[in-house]
This record gives C-alpha cells, structure tokens and sequence, in this order.
C-alpha cells in the first residue's frame, strides 16, 4: 500500500454487535465522512467474531488486542507491535471497561506519536455509576437515588430507601428493573456474575428516554450536544430508532455536565425526562454511544471532530443539526468464511 | 390560544414537536384549525371560517373545537 503524506491511520475498538452494537462501526463511519484526507482504519477486536473484523470496506485491518483485564502493560505491548505495523496517529476506544487502560496509557502513546483524546482518570472516575448521585448534588444535576452494594444482604435495605420498582445495574452496563424482591435478587446475582462488584441499586423513574451525545473539548466548553428520544427500544434497553430533538432544558444539562467536569471527549447522557418535565441523568457513559453516526447526520459529526482535535487542529464550530432526523438500525448478515476466521482466532490479525 | 412557535405542521395535518419528538396525525379539517392557529387567527375567527365552509350546527362545532383544544394542550403542543 502506498502511504500517501496526507494519510491519517486511525485505531477503533468496538466493532462488535453481539448483542447489540458497539460503537465502532458509527463511529469508523462518522470518520470516513467527516475527514477530508486519505484514511486508514485499523480494528482493534477483542473477540473473532466481531463482525467489523470482517467488513473491509470499513475497516482496513483488525488487530486482536488483550481484554481490559490484562492490564495496561500487556495492552501497551499489543499496542507498540501494532504501532511498528501500522505507524498509528490516534486512537478512539470505545468500550467503558477499557476506557481506564487507554487513559493510563495516554502519556506514553503521546511520546510514540499517537494522540488519544480522551478524560483524566479524575473526570472519568467523577461520573462514574458509583459516584454519580454525589455528583450530581454537587453540581445541582438531578440524578436518581441509589445505593451501592457489595451483598446480598444489602439490598434488602433498599426497599425500604427505594421502593419498588427499582433498578439494578451492573458495574460498567446492563441494568434491570426489578418489581419485587425476588426479581431483584435474580438481578443482584445475575450481574454481579457477570461485572463483578459493586451492583448499584438505583431509583426507578418513570418517563422519556432521551440521550445526549456530547463532544467536550476538555476545556469546559461542549463543542457539540445532540438530544436523541428513542423510539423503539429493545429488551435490552437499546435504541433501536431515535430521532434528534430541539430542546434548550436537554443542552443546558449537557452544558452544564461539561462545564463542571471540563469534560474531554466523547460521551452520552442518559436522560429520563418525566412528566413533570424533571430531567433525571441516568447515568453518564464515558464515550461515543452505538448512535453516533447521528450526529454526523444531523450535521454535528462527532467523531470527525474528535479526531480534528486529537491531531492538534481547531474545534470546528457547530452553529446548528437538523432536528427530526431519524435513525432505524437494522441488522446485515455479512458474510464470510473460515479462512479468514482462522486467520484471525489463529494469527491475531486479518 | 397559540401553537408553540416550533412546533412543526403540514398541510396535510402532519404535526411534529421537535423538544419531544412526538408526531400526530389529524384530519384534514383539523389540519386547516392548526395553520389558522399557526398564524395567530383567534378562537372566535376560526369558529366564524368552519362555519362558513362547512355545514355544521355551531355547537357541535364548539364542542368539537374544545376536545381539539384540549388535545393540543394535553399533547404540550399550545402556548401556556
């Protein structure tokens, strides 16, 4: 391949789809329509069957990287073999339990030449599930009551706290609302199973579900907010089709978010805003939401601009996005075939 | 009464609130109350022009309008 002068390579995790999206295809997508200079994307995978490994039209190579869990050296390790494969320029994860390696790693990647942009551990530990209703007193952001637990034995005392329903989530995702202890407990197990400790256990409210993607130039100042109401949400709680919104109540919160945090980067906001028109922050994702592309659509591209900051040029200015623009996911069988398979479950790479 | 300024209307009775991204459909006599709203005609004026073009007894106009009203106002779509 010949590398042109111009040329930006760019790693991307989140490729994944299993159960429902990751980021890094909207967000790989975003790029390729945003940047105006010769690109080349590089998938960093977690598992073979990341569907974003397969689609080379999307991404140009897939490099397999250890999970989070592996800690930061061994990352820094894939990641300095890939970088003399690759010559890097930026990378953008995209996963909230990898998120703490990558900004560890950030002053190291920086002298090997390769931009990250992304929050100090400090604003990525301020938002973070187990801090977030101390948060938001703080910084007088409305957030639901909760309770963080380690046993069993505590959540008993959350239905007298809390009532029912309520909400338990895991450490980095998944919530489920519980309407009777015994639903609750299933829910305790079951995610703690999966995440580890600690469980939040949150209020239940009732409402809207509106998310905010949000760009923080980590200076205090939000270089882009766009409100989605979803339309269709799965089991899950995924939004399945949403549509963007014009509301000044649901950019002041995100305003005022990245105001008090100098936020850097990309995030989402979890809304639920109740008939009362209270807005509730749910939870604050520290990175681009499965949505992203929307933004490039409604004129707002996020991940451009991101990337636009992260290699040293200006913030654009956004001045307005088109309200009333719609997304509807919908689901590809991409093909392909066991020896690409094989390439990647054996060699690490396609 | 008045419709809040962005909410988005059709000829064709397509109504969209852009701050909550709720959409409605109304009926065509329905779509003309709206862009008579949208341009500031009062209550009275707009019972005067239904009357006018429509055959129909005034109170059933007046309690059709009303349950219209409350409608728009149940869906966040009217001025406070």
């Amino acid at each position: 391949m010949e590398k042109s002068d111009n040329l930006i390579t760019i790693a991307v995790t989140g490729l994944n789809a299993i159960d429902s999206p990751g980021p890094g295809i909207a967000v790989i997508r975003a790029l390729r329509d945003g940047l105006a200079k010769p690109l080349r994307i590089i998938g960093l995978s977690y598992e073979t069957l990341e569907p974003g490994i397969y689609m080379h039209d999307v991404v140009d190579k897939t490099y397999q990287v250890p999970y989070p869990a592996a800690g930061s050296d061994a990352l820094l390790r894939r990641l300095q073999y890939i970088h003399e494969k690759e010559n890097l320029q930026l990378i953008i994860p995209n996963f909230d339990a990898e998120l703490h390696n990558f900004i560890k790693l950030g002053p190291v990647l920086q002298s090997m030449g390769i931009a990250t942009f992304l929050p100090t551990q400090e604003q990525f530990d301020v938002r973070d599930k187990i801090n977030l209703f101390r948060f938001g007193q703080q910084h007088g952001l409305t957030v639901p009551k909760d309770k963080i637990i380690n046993s069993i034995a505590e959540l008993n005392s959350c239905e007298e706290t809390l009532g029912f329903p309520l909400v338990v989530k895991g450490k980095f995702y998944d919530a489920i609302v519980a309407y009777t202890m015994e639903q609750a407990q299933k829910a305790f197990y079951k995610l703690s199973a999966k995440w580890g400790f600690p469980i939040i256990v949150q209020e239940f409210i009732d409402g809207t579900e509106i998310n905010i993607a949000v760009l923080g130039d980590g200076n205090g100042n939000a270089v882009s907010i766009i409100p989605m109401r979803k339309l269709y949400i799965t089991d899950k709680g995924k939004a399945w089709a949403g549509i963007t919104l014009e509301d000044d109540k649901l950019v002041k919160v995100a305003r005022d978010f990245v105001n008090a945090t100098n936020w850097k980067g990309g995030c989402e906001l979890e809304i639920m805003r109740t008939k009362k028109d209270d807005l509730y922050i749910m939870e604050i994702n520290p990175r681009f939401p499965a949505w992203i592309y929307l933004t490039a659509a409604a004129g707002q591209n996020q991940p451009a601009a991101l990337a636009k900051m992260a290699i040293g040029e200006a913030a654009p200015v956004f001045t307005g996005y088109e309200v009333g623009k719609i997304f509807i996911r919908y689901s590809w069988d991409h093909i392909t075939d066991i020896k690409e398979f094989h390439q990647v479950s054996g060699m690490g790479e396609l | 009464m008045y419709l809040k300024k962005n909410i988005a209307t059709s000829e064709s009775g397509f109504i969209f609130n852009p701050s909550s991204g709720d959409s409605y459909n109304v009926n065509p006599v329905a779509a003309e109350i709206l862009q008579q709203l949208k341009l500031g005609t009062a209550l009275a004026a707009i019972k005067e022009n239904i009357l006018k073009d429509y055959e129909v007894e005034p109170m059933r106009l007046e309690q059709d309008l009303e349950d219209f009203m409350n409608q728009l106002k149940e869906a966040n779509l009217l001025e406070n």
